[in-house]
């Protein structure tokens, strides 16, 4: 039974630093229509600045400063904001397709980089003994986990929190007026390029607090852990769970992890061991176009956004 | 060697032209950027694999000199073109072409990424993980400035036949573009839809032709890939990047800029190899990405909105 009850731990550890992502991206697209294909690259470099200001002195590296773990999950959605900050002020005052290219470019170029950067990255081995928040505490490795989906859980709920206040107020109002009508938006002397900066870089802080968490959960960062496949996953849940809603996109991420998990399990105890790639493969494959089926016949998703917001295209 | 970075970037750099000339129309004439265009090209270079196992048999694997591809390759292109082409087609008609017109219009640009996932991996379940040629025979390169000439320049026949070919077709496609009714209907319809539908223009034989262009050459590409590079599931995928910043590079909508787009950014991938090391090539991408976004966002040869 202990075993189960791990298991369902760690389990409900990877979902939630999916919601994560999935509030970030919620905020990005759900709230304010903004694109981003990058998901994999805000996290990533989330994950390798916490990892460089909290790991250890790896050999042969620069190295990491042995700093606390909250600073560098701080510095986490920093690093991750700033790159939003940078990408952002190029693109979004272009054409909307314009930031979804460039984004997926940051992703590439991190990949790249977390490849090949080894004195900085570790390379494909990546970085590893990474600590856990409160490593100090002497407990077993069940208790640990316990622990770490605590202070996780405790997280979500802080950055539900601040953004159902954030997006109930005013700003989000405005959010809401830009991506329905940006011109009626402007006429009312809102500025569209400032508040969808301000969404995209809270979106990208909360996606490299999300990398982070995962990062220090799993006690390494490599390069495989964030290539376009999370990307993917990320939009999978936030389209289940039902774009523009914060508990949504909660629950998707949950959701989807669970039937991604179940299916990768069937899959690996009914196909021969020779077919491990081609069956992670399939699986990609099945789940790419059920995510396609729900954006044709149900684009609203579980939980529709909720009324006062815009009544979608699909409900009319 | 800077002779020869020169040559190894044009070449690469036509076959990026090819990829984004289909994707710039796609792109003017749907207004999306569709993500799944880097697997057509993945899909051309597959299904000639395929049918280049199915003809050997029979036309055998005797290469054409200087050449070391035979005729089944040159039998396997057409088909290869077409199934693309019908993919592509396939494709728009399931999911694209719902999405384009009912949901909020971006959600078609998520739906492309999935499918390009889709794909991506199908090819994987389908062929596997492993790389493949279409020929085992060696490409020899030959020799065209000797060596005393700033470094020399080598080049094998196939990489020649690429340039050649990407040339050609360029040429052909221009001139469909600019002086038949198909060419101006779709850059009526890229500029104004409404007044192209009053003025008797058919969307949706437009758009058809616009695919089986933009497929078409996607395909070639992924072919010509296929024979100077290897086959593999990551082809498209490894030069979508590059493809988007020819395409934006170029100007949207602009098919001799994203060819000369493609150009450049293969010969500046080619150039920074020795700079930066060859395993930073898609890096180059992404740099000429921002900088054509930041100096000039409509790009070389696009009109400012």
């Amino acid at each position: 039974m202990a075993g189960g009850l791990d298991y369902l731990v760690f389990f409900a550890v990877v979902a939630l630093t999916f919601s994560l992502h999935t509030l970030g991206l919620n905020l990005q697209w759900g709230l304010t229509g903004l694109f981003n294909v990058g998901i994999a690259g805000f996290a990533a470099i989330g994950a390798y600045a916490s990892a460089l200001l909290t790991g250890p002195d790896w050999p042969g590296s620069l190295g990491g400063l042995g700093l606390p773990v909250a600073i560098g999950w701080t510095g986490a959605m920093l690093a991750s904001g700033v790159a939003a900050l940078a990408v952002g002020a190029l693109t979004l005052r272009l054409r909307q397709d314009h930031l979804a290219i460039a984004t997926f470019g940051v992703a590439v170029v991190i990949q790249l980089l977390a490849q090949n950067l080894e004195p900085l990255t570790g390379g494909a081995f990546g970085l590893a003994s990474l600590p856990r928040p409160l490593a100090g505490l002497e407990l077993g490795s069940s208790a640990r986990n316990a622990l770490f989906l605590l202070i996780l859980a405790g997280l979500v709920l802080l950055a539900w929190a601040a953004l159902a206040r954030l997006t109930a107020g005013p700003w989000g109002r405005v959010l809401r007026a830009i991506r329905e009508d940006e011109t009626a938006a402007a006429a009312l002397g809102k500025s569209p390029f400032r508040h969808r900066l301000e969404a995209f870089v809270i979106g990208a802080a909360l996606m490299g607090l999300g990398g982070a968490v995962y990062a220090h959960f799993i006690g390494f960062v490599a390069p495989q852990d964030f290539q376009a496949i999370l990307t993917f996953q990320v939009w999978a849940m936030l389209i289940v769970g039902g774009s523009g809603s914060h508990a949504g996109a909660i629950l998707g991420g949950i959701l989807v992890w669970a039937v991604w998990t179940a299916s990768g399990t069937l899959l690996d105890l009914v196909l021969p061991a020779t077919f491990q790639v081609r069956g992670a493969a399939l699986q990609i494959v099945l789940i790419g176009l059920a995510l396609i089926a729900i954006l044709l016949w149900r684009p609203q998703g579980l939980i529709a956004e909720r009324p006062g917001g815009r009544p979608r295209r699909g409900e009319r | 060697m800077i002779l020869q970075y020169l040559g190894d970037g044009l070449v690469q750099g036509a076959m990026i032209g090819l990829g984004a000339v289909g994707l710039t129309l796609t792109y003017a004439v749907l207004r999306f950027a569709n993500f799944a265009h880097g697997e057509l090209l993945t899909i051309g270079a597959y299904a000639a694999l395929s049918v280049l196992w199915l003809v050997v048999p029979w036309l055998g694997t005797a290469a054409l000199a200087p050449f070391s591809f035979g005729w089944a390759l040159i039998v396997a292109l057409p088909a290869a073109l077409a199934v693309t082409c019908a993919t592509a087609l396939l494709l728009d008609r399931l999911v694209l072409a719902r999405l384009r017109a009912g949901a909020a219009a971006m959600t078609v640009v998520i739906a492309s990424f999935g499918a390009a996932l889709v794909l991506r991996h199908l090819v994987v379940v389908l062929y596997g993980p492993q790389p493949d040629y279409y020929t085992r025979a060696i490409q020899v390169a030959l020799p065209l400035v000797p060596r005393e000439v700033l470094g020399g320049l080598r080049l094998a026949p196939e990489q020649i036949l690429v340039v050649l070919v990407t040339l050609g077709v360029a040429t052909a496609l221009h001139l469909v573009l600019t002086r038949t009714d198909t060419g101006r209907a779709m850059r009526a319809l890229a500029e104004n839809p409404q007044l192209a539908a009053i003025a008797g223009i058919d969307a949706r034989t437009v758009v058809r032709r616009v695919w089986l262009i933009g497929a078409g050459l996607a395909g070639l590409a992924g072919v010509l890939q296929g024979l100077t590079v290897q086959v593999r599931p990551q082809l498209g995928f490894d030069l979508l990047l590059p493809v988007f910043a020819a395409a934006i590079l170029g100007g949207i909508g602009s098919p001799p800029g994203a060819l000369a787009g493609g150009l450049i950014v293969g010969i500046a991938e080619s150039l920074a190899v020795p700079l930066a090391g060859a395993e930073y090539r898609q890096a180059v991408s992404f740099v000429v990405l921002i900088l054509v976004l930041l100096l000039r966002p409509h790009g070389l040869f696009g009109r400012a909105p």
